[in-house]
């Protein structure tokens, strides 16, 4: 257990340092965008003095560097900052947006790892048959297809032609979880389909792998059946594989679904930092990336700490 | 073409009534069809009252606000200044200005002085009575060294604005006969007072049909109709949701299937396949929206008016509008006022005549003449097109275009208003004056063409004094007249604003001045 804790510590130690070396690369990067947040803004009524009005007043006329030190001195203290352009707190903007892309990830998470586990074991146990190579051939056609292409067939099919789910998905805080859950069923079901191949197909050769090991042979010899071995047998020690997977999938999810946001207006945080990039509205960018970042660490985290407690042997090293 | 075409261009051109049309189209079978070009208003003489309306729009940000000086796109236009506040003077869908919050409005014979009288009885939503101070401070709001607002140079020849009772007097530095329709401009919404010379925007209150109850930035706006409205017959809906959608197939897929009610800015590409679907209804407006090629006047070969007047005879305008609009436009005539523009003036249209183009072109002297014309689709959508569709005009009237793709990034700062001959786009203004004055009088920022001619600027600075309708309209007409004649710029098209509804909704004439009935849609639509 101590070792665990040491290493926990030790990971989220290198975690402050990777989201401080994120944040820099972030703020460098925005800087060097042509054009800043108060021609973004303004558009065509930019003239020269609107312009240096606008810089006066968001303080941008202050140093680069001077700048990123007064953010980071903000952050260190737990406070992210006003959004420059609607001056709004950000903690508030993002928590909604947050709030809807790990409700979806939650939903499309919930649909897709046991579906993906569950189909990974039956593909292993009906290894190289008709069922094993359906699953692959339908898991991996979804995967192969970029993710807005299939929301789109989703869409044409289940809203327009049908009419059973909406289109888009109109959601506010107040919506009740139902409804919720309902209204995000599509890009939900689309999330399912771009990520459940990654996850079958692992925990398939993870199974397959151990079933070549010499205990699966005593097992057999001991007369146990197949589904007996594979599921109390081999999956305990395919685990930790399959957890380093999920988790990946599991960040994908959180960070990596603008398009699916986009497709079905989804509110989330996604689309919330390509409009701040797109308006160079540099501490909303910080922010949301500083999240996308954590979101990474912790869940490589998790994945690490439960493949330890999944194995015995890295439980307690010797 | 289509009954429903061919119903509107009759009723455009005069040759039917409306209650021939309606008979006719009786007969004909074609109710829905004159339902459609009279805008329904002939079938639903009183608007109803109700429902909740969703509006999809496809612009808005998530860095929009509640202040007027940031609204840019669409999307604020039409939860701020079509839903939530009044300003002093509107344009009415007919595109006749009328009083707002200005019941009425006077001016000093040389046009300097102009006294609003403010409208009694009017409350904003949180419950302040409207009074001369929350008019000043609002204009006040755009003014001043630290104003970014973009209505700051429109209103930047005031010097002073003093209240009188319940009148506001404005006084100029020069005068501007067209200074209340600056006053309708979309950032100049009344907000009330907070007493200190500043505004409260922050709050979102204003006197509009629309009290807003939700804001999410970039997401949706929720805003429920204000009991206590001021405005006879306006503000139907009981409620109004505006989401903000970017993507145009997702707008129209919620429209498709129900999910709002209305959308902006259909793709000109499908959407006579969603014509077809019969619960939609597709409004397709003339605004003052242009696309044009200007041309340096002040270097050679344009500094000669014969080598100008040959390109422009050199392009056929019906083909640019059918190729690159779709057939969403209408031809223009080599100015940019659009018949939505006061004082638009119906001058013969100029036709595409190689002959003719052949003939300046000798007279100037340039036959064989080979001429580059810069384009990017940072121009308009479409503009490389455009520019090779005009090389092959051009190649009838022995004129060899040779089109330079220009690269988008830096194509405003680098090629527009720099190189000799480029393509470019015109949001229009919604009178000539202001239109003139942005982009064709002499020194001007923004004259992309550095046209100077001596009699249209002394006729643009004597109209904008001149407070003779009549005098005017012909003094602008001359203007037109100039412009297209003898001035640096090609316009060989007005785009539409084409946007789509479902059946449900009932209109009367769509305002051309901005896109969605102006932007006013949410206030003057219903349920039919």
């Amino acid at each position: 257990m101590g070792a665990i804790l040491s290493m926990v510590a030790q990971r989220l130690a290198l975690g402050l340092l990777t989201l401080f070396v994120v944040s820099l690369i972030i703020f460098l990067s925005v800087e060097m965008l042509p054009g800043d947040i108060t021609q973004a803004i303004l558009g065509q009524g930019a003239t020269p003095e609107t312009v240096a009005a606008f810089r006066r007043e968001l303080g941008l006329d202050v140093p680069a560097h001077l700048r990123y030190i007064a953010w980071l001195g903000d952050i260190v203290q737990g406070d992210l900052g006003r959004s420059l352009a609607s001056k709004r707190e950000i903690t508030e903007l993002i928590a909604v947006r947050l709030w809807n892309t790990l409700f979806l990830a939650g939903l499309a998470a919930a649909i897709a790892v046991p579906l993906a586990v569950a189909l990974g074991i039956l593909a292993a146990l009906f290894r190289n048959g008709w069922f094993d190579r359906g699953i692959n051939l339908v898991t991996l056609s979804s995967i192969s297809f970029p993710e807005f292409f299939i929301a789109y067939a989703l869409i044409f099919l289940f809203a327009v032609q049908w009419g059973w789910f909406p289109s888009i998905v109109n959601v506010t805080p107040d919506t009740p979880f139902w409804e919720r859950v309902y209204r995000c069923i599509l890009p939900a079901v689309t999330l399912t389909l771009v990520t459940t191949a990654h996850m079958m197909r692992m925990t398939r050769a993870a199974i397959i792998n151990l079933m070549a090991s010499p205990y699966i042979e005593m097992a057999r010899l001991k007369g146990l059946t197949r589904s007996r071995i594979i599921l109390m047998h081999a999956l305990p020690n395919a685990l930790s594989p399959i957890i380093n997977v999920i988790a990946i999938n599991l960040a994908y999810l959180v960070v990596g679904v603008v398009l699916v946001e986009v497709v079905f207006v989804y509110p989330g945080l996604g689309q919330l930092m390509v409009d701040s990039v797109s308006k160079r509205d540099i501490p909303v960018v910080q922010a949301a990336c500083l999240i996308f970042a954590c979101t990474y660490i912790l869940l490589n985290l998790l994945a690490d700490i439960l493949s330890i407690i999944s194995n015995p042997r890295l439980l307690h090293p010797r | 073409m289509t009954t429903h075409d061919e119903m509107a261009r009759l009723l455009a051109m005069g040759r039917i009534g409306r209650r021939d049309l309606i008979k006719g189209a009786a007969a004909l079978g074609a109710v829905g069809a004159a339902e459609r070009v009279l805008g329904r208003s002939a079938m639903a003489a009183t608007p109803n009252k109700g429902g909740a309306l969703k509006v999809a729009i496809g612009a808005g940000s998530t860095t929009d606000t509640l202040d007027p000086a940031t609204f840019t796109d669409s999307y604020m236009q039409s939860v701020g200044f079509g839903g939530m506040r009044n300003c002093l003077t509107e344009i009415d869908n007919t595109g006749k200005l009328v009083g707002e919050l200005a019941e009425s409005w006077d001016a000093s014979p040389d046009a300097k002085t102009w006294t609003f009288k403010i409208r009694k009885g009017v409350t904003f939503h949180n419950g302040k009575s409207l009074t001369a101070e929350d008019v000043i401070d609002s204009i006040n709001h755009h003014r001043g060294e630290d104003s970014k607002s973009p209505a700051k140079p429109l209103l930047a020849p005031i010097t002073s604005l003093k209240a009188d009772g319940d009148n506001v007097v404005l006084t100029l530095e020069a005068g501007n006969a067209d200074l209340p329709y600056l006053l309708s401009d979309y950032h100049i919404g009344i907000m009330p007072s907070s007493g200190d010379g500043k505004v409260d925007w922050k709050s979102g209150a204003g006197t509009g049909g629309y009290i807003i109850k939700a804001f999410e930035p970039g997401v949706r706006s929720f805003l429920e109709r204000n009991p206590n409205y001021w405005k006879q017959g306006r503000a139907h809906f009981d409620s109004v949701e505006i989401l903000s959608i970017i993507d145009v197939a997702a707008r129209t897929n919620a429209l498709t299937t129900g999910e709002v009610h209305l959308m902006d800015r259909c793709d000109l590409k499908t959407v006579h396949l969603l014509k077809r679907n019969r619960d939609v209804e597709i409004y397709d407006v003339t605004g003052t929206q242009h696309y044009t090629f200007p041309m340096l006047t002040n270097q050679a070969p344009f500094d000669n008016n014969d080598l100008r007047l040959a390109l422009k005879y050199s392009v056929n305008r019906e083909e640019m509008v059918q190729k690159i609009l779709r057939g969403h436009g209408k031809v223009g005539n080599d100015t940019p006022i659009a018949p939505a523009t006061s004082f638009y003036a119906e001058l013969e249209q100029r036709a595409y005549d190689p002959d003719k183009a052949k003939f300046h072109l000798k007279k100037a002297g340039a036959e064989g003449l080979t001429i580059d014309l810069s384009a990017a689709d940072a121009a308009f959508a479409g503009a490389v097109d455009a520019a090779v569709l005009y090389k092959e005009h051009a190649a009838k009237a022995g004129i060899t275009v040779n089109v330079i793709r220009e690269p988008n990034d830096g194509y405003w700062s680098n090629v527009w208003m720099k190189k000799g001959w480029s393509a470019c786009y015109w949001g229009g203004r919604p009178t000539a004056d202001w239109m003139f004055s942005t982009a064709y009088e002499a020194g001007v920022a923004w004259n992309d063409t550095y046209w100077e001619h001596e009699k249209f600027n002394k006729l643009l600075v004597a109209a904008r004094v001149e407070l003779d309708e009549a005098k005017r309209t012909d003094m602008y007409r001359e203007m037109q007249t100039i412009v297209r004649d003898e001035g640096g710029v090609v316009v060989p098209m007005f785009a539409n604003y084409v946007g789509a509804s479902s059946t449900k909704l009932a209109h009367d004439k769509l305002a051309g001045n901005w896109d969605m009935d102006g932007h006013k849609a949410v206030e003057r639509w219903w349920f039919a």
